[in-house]
């Protein structure tokens, strides 16, 4: 192998101009006259606007012009000779603006000598400051000439001008009103100006002189870029570019036609019109003030600036977006058995998506397999890659044995993508980072990708239908990125505030509720079962269940869900977090809590308190993983989230959670309680509304700084609110602890009391913009009421329940304030996901650098620390750096007695760096740890201490990334000869 | 035409400007490596800039009380001229 210099070019510079008339024709491989495209035999006609000297579109042409197949010409312009000047739709404004501000005689810009040389100066300072001329001095040089009325030159008057939308201008002439000034007379106008004036206006007279926005000649674009499609039925069918140019060019000749014979001034000028027109819509085909140019079938054109412009343009769609190979997309379902770091592929999609594999010695034999195997059969190969760089299609080769055997190390096998392969997966929106994660591939049966449930919240994900893209890393170097960076354990972590995004959702929540409970008992035999699903013995070798000891022994023995789900803990797990139904006494009990609610889990151990959302769902910080993360690293995250959901999935199939309508039926006393509290709550309002009208200012109070009417308002949904609020605890009370609906809301899996309250008890008040429903009809909501009825039941006050259905009335004011909601979140969606657009495009190419400054591509400095205190939140406890809390649960958990006897075992040298590990209680982590590494001490106890030694007297690692560095050891070697 | 003068400073929202000298300035800038054109900037006639008597070229500290520290954080605006 020879070695290969790249050689690094760089852009010097990019200028940005107009093209002059001069360019055009220099520029110009024909000159197009025809406005036709293919004769009768379908060949381009000469001259035509398929002229074969501006490139080929046929494969095995050649191009007329530079001679090169289709794949290497890119094309060449022609250009029209108009027949008379016409203006640029894009710089009328810029055109505008310069003739408001020149002499219409002599065409020097409107200020005197003394001005123009001060705002030059200015530009000339700015150039040299930011590279680039000033706009906003620019524009002042146009607002001050505008404003002098006589031409300090030839002291010709200024006239005023006027533009009719787009192109068409007026001056107005003293006494005659206004007389239309031709495109002729304004490229004659702006032909006179000098150099000097329009560089003082901020434009450059080399590359954009500003007459150069008035065609005299009109670039053809090349063939490629409009190509034309031929369709099945051979019918050729055009680009709406060429035919926007064949009207163009029709006009154009028409208008010669008539010139030359000395048509009436009125036909021209209406030509001339004509020409501009389409001219406009050629280059942007949505100028207001100007019908679109259509196609015969009615649709709008798509000219030259729709081409580029918004979401489906070149830029947006093309540019800053592209469609990618190695990619799959697909719906997505459920699987609970795999890992969260894997994802489950379908066998069809694996046959298609390759990773190509550098043949050699040690992998000889196995791609040798894939590629008998071929591109039909799973574990294949689609393609072999030669060592001369030779592509071998397999789907073409008759014997793979041959090709099998012809392997040798050097060539490239494109084999299938198979189980263990990392790839990225991803959800639309990409709103953060954690939308593009990597998992490692699983074949399986099926069509659907198969994902495991707790990754849903970070793709936002559910399985209603969502569809997800695949995405193979080809290269060495993008795998590794992906192993290291992007894999879903390294993501349990939420970058956004300092907590886990991954946890138990939904069922497990239930689960975990119901098995940590106090009445959660378990036989040896189901307890084992529910080790082994929980891989308990896989992860933990020495495990058996004799480690635990039974809670109940009579009448057989029996082990408590908290004893089961305590061995997913490792053993220097400490917490202490209150749950989710915590009544929040005055004194709390802790400990003895009396509802089961604080949560206390020491050395491993669950002691006391029911797990659920608030220490083992998402989105929790100081939940369970966060702890076991901090502590012992993604990967024992990970182990622990995959082995306790598949333990909970078992939990949860045995006690079986179901809701049915039974369950929010109720019925009786209690039914009874809540119709009578809502008549009392009925009766307070009529109450209200009597003292209204009364103007009885002892019942009806006016709050401060509200009208009597808004008083009323306020208090009857004080009063309806307050009435479903007790009708809702009633119906609580009634449905009881128990219910599977009740437990998953007590567990915040799914619902709040909210909803089961409107389920059994009363729906409750149906608002509208924050107030009861007032719209309809004039001064009442529905002919159903009388006028000016202000009643509960007239302003959207549902008393039912949903389970006792709603009446006729309630219904219709329940479908107003739904309405409501759905148009909310879809305003509320658009405007949000705009305003993300804008802000991360000013802040995408910041860059934390290594002094911890936060820079932008510049390297200025945007912060001098990254939020202040230049701490990244990942890390972080909700935030804050460092969590007392559990630090000083941390050191109340350890055993005092035996770090005492390890620190008085501990060799000499040793005994320095423990005792001040001991007194920073900022770092109980490696107090904790401490037991391990001492057993192994004591076997390399010599090379530690050379290596104590050496970090001692140089100051430097004597390992680094567990391995010895080669400084270190030439000074062992010296050490020890 | 007389305008009574307000004192910015002593408002509640104005954070506390600290003039550099030149020594802490040139240090400032040899910290992080920098040229003062890639500080952010303050203009020589923000109000603030007045009253501290900051001319072009000067840098100021900003003392500010930040949300996510316990300490005040110190930011640094580079003063210039304001364009016409």
């Amino acid at each position: 192998m020879s070695y290969t210099f790249s050689r690094t070019k760089m852009i010097e510079k990019i200028k940005f101009g107009l093209l002059s008339p001069d360019e055009i024709r220099k520029m110009s491989a024909a000159r197009i006259i025809t406005a036709d495209t293919y004769d009768e035999d379908g060949l381009p006609i000469p001259s035509g606007l398929m002229d074969q000297r501006l490139g080929t579109i046929e494969p095995g042409q050649r191009c007329q012009t530079c001679g090169n197949l289709v794949s290497n010409c890119m094309g060449h312009f022609g250009h029209i000779e108009l027949a008379r000047p016409v203006i640029h739709v894009g710089y009328a404004k810029k055109v505008l603006k310069v003739l408001r501000s020149i002499c219409p005689e002599c065409s020097r810009l409107m200020l005197t000598e003394e001005e123009k040389e001060r705002f030059r100066q200015e530009q000339i300072k700015h150039r040299k400051l930011f590279f680039e001329g000033d706009e906003d001095a620019a524009k002042l040089v146009f607002k001050r000439a505008r404003k002098s009325k006589v031409c300090p030159y030839c002291g010709a008057k200024k006239k005023k001008i006027i533009i009719e939308k787009p192109t068409t201008f007026y001056q107005e002439e003293e006494g005659k009103g206004s007389r239309r000034i031709t495109p002729i007379e304004i490229l004659e106008r702006l032909k006179k100006m000098t150099d000097i004036d329009l560089r003082t206006m901020g434009i450059s007279a080399e590359n954009a002189r500003l007459e150069w926005v008035i065609f005299t000649v009109l670039p053809i674009p090349p063939v490629c870029a409009r190509p034309s499609i031929t369709l099945d039925s051979g019918i050729r069918s055009e680009d709406d570019l060429t035919h926007k140019l064949v009207d163009v060019i029709r006009i154009n000749q028409r208008l010669r036609e008539n010139i030359d014979a000395g048509a009436p001034h009125l036909i021209v000028e209406d030509l001339w019109e004509l020409l501009q027109y389409h001219i406009t819509t050629y280059f942007d085909n949505q100028v207001s003030g100007i019908p679109p140019a259509r196609h015969r079938s009615g649709r709008a054109l798509r000219t030259l600036t729709q081409r580029l412009k918004g979401k489906e343009g070149r830029f947006r769609s093309n540019l800053s977006g592209k469609r990618v190979d190695f990619s799959a997309r697909s719906v997505i379902s459920p699987n609970p058995y795999i890992s969260i770091n894997e994802v489950g592929v379908p066998i069809e999609i694996a046959k298609i998506l390759t990773i190509p594999t550098n043949v050699n010695d040690w992998n000889i034999e196995e791609m040798k397999q894939m590629v008998l195997h071929g591109p039909y059969r799973h574990p294949g190969a689609n393609y072999i890659i030669r060592n001369d760089r030779r592509r071998i299609d397999l789907r073409y080769v008759k014997n793979r044995k041959i090709i099998a055997d012809m392997l040798a190390p050097g060539f490239t096998v494109e084999r299938h993508l198979s189980n263990g392969d990392l790839v990225l997966f991803n959800r639309q929106p990409s709103l953060h980072r954690m939308s593009i994660m990597a998992h490692e591939v699983r074949i399986m049966d099926g069509r659907t990708f198969r994902l495991n449930l707790t990754v849903c919240p970070p793709y936002n994900a559910d399985f209603d239908g969502d569809e997800m893209n695949l995405h193979v890393p080809q290269s060495e170097e993008a795998r590794t990125e992906a192993e290291l960076l992007l894999k879903v354990q390294e993501h349990i972590l939420s970058p956004r505030f300092g907590g886990p995004i991954l946890g138990g959702i939904q069922d497990f929540i239930s689960s975990v509720f119901q098995f940590t409970s106090r009445d959660a008992l378990y036989n040896k035999k189901s307890a084992l079962k529910l080790l082994y699903l929980g891989d308990i013995f896989e992860n933990n070798p020495d495990f058996s269940l004799d480690q635990l000891e039974p809670v109940v022994t009579d009448p057989e023995i029996m082990y408590s869900g908290k004893q089961i789900f305590s061995t997913l803990f490792p053993d220097d797990l400490n917490i202490r977090v209150r749950s989710k139904f915590c009544k929040k006494c005055d004194v709390c009990e802790e400990e003895d809590c009396p509802y089961d609610a604080y949560v206390e889990i020491k050395n491993g151990h669950l002691i006391t308190g029911t797990i659920d959302e608030n220490s083992f769902g998402a989105m929790q910080s100081n939940s369970i993983l966060q702890r076991i993360i901090k502590d012992h690293g993604n990967a024992r995250g990970r182990q622990f989230l995959d082995s306790a959901t598949k333990m909970l999935l078992h939990v949860i199939r045995q006690n079986g959670i179901t809701m049915g309508l039974d369950e929010v039926y109720v019925k009786g006393k209690a039914f009874e309680a809540i119709q009578k509290i809502l008549e009392d709550a009925n009766e307070e309002s009529e109450r209200l509304i009597r003292a209204f009208y009364e103007n009885d200012t002892k019942i009806l109070k006016r709050a401060p700084g509200r009208s009597m009417k808004e008083t009323l308002e306020l208090r009857i949904r004080q009063v309806l609110a307050e009435a479903r609020k007790k009708a809702e605890e009633l119906a609580a009370d009634y449905i009881g602890d128990k219910a599977h609906s009740v437990i998953m809301t007590k567990s915040g899996a799914r619902g709040n009391i909210l909803n089961l309250g409107q389920m059994s008890a009363v729906v409750g008040q149906q608002a509208i913009r924050g107030e009861r429903i007032n719209r309809g009809y004039s001064l009442r909501t529905l002919p159903h009421f009388k006028v000016n009825d202000l009643s509960p039941e007239s302003r959207g006050f549902v008393s039912s329940s949903y389970r006792n259905g709603l009446k006729p009335v309630e219904f219709f004011f329940h479908a107003m304030g739904g309405r409501e909601g759905l148009v909310d979140t879809a305003v509320r969606t658009s405007t949000s996901g705009y305003m993300q657009r804008r802000l991360v495009n000013a802040l995408q190419d910041m860059v934390i650098e290594n002094d911890g400054t936060v820079r932008n591509s510049d390297k200025n400095v945007i912060q001098f620390a990254f939020g202040d205190d230049g701490v990244d939140v990942m890390h972080t406890d909700h935030g804050s750096a460092v969590n007392l809390d559990v630090l000083l649960l941390k050191a109340k958990s350890l055993d005092v007695e035996k770090i005492r006897t390890e620190i008085k075992k501990a060799p000499a040298v040793k005994k320095k760096e423990t005792k001040i590990e001991e007194v920073s209680e900022k770092k109980p982590k490696k107090t904790v740890i401490k037991e391990k590494p001492k057993k192994v001490e004591a076997k390399i106890h010599d090379e530690e201490a050379l290596q104590k030694q050496y970090e001692e007297e140089t100051g430097t690692h004597a390992i680094w990334r567990s391995k010895e560095t080669k400084a270190y050891i030439e000074w062992k070697k010296q050490k020890i000869g | 035409m007389t305008k009574k003068r307000i004192d910015v400073l002593l408002h509640k929202f104005v954070p506390q400007h600290v003039l550099l000298t030149k020594e802490e300035s040139q240090k400032l800038l040899q910290k992080y490596r920098i040229d003062v054109n890639d500080l952010p900037q303050m203009f020589e006639k923000d109000p603030v800039a007045i009253a501290i008597g900051a001319k072009e070229g000067d840098i100021v500290k900003i003392v500010r009380k930040s949300n996510t520290t316990v300490k005040f954080v110190d930011y640094y605006r580079y003063v210039k001229k304001e364009k016409v």
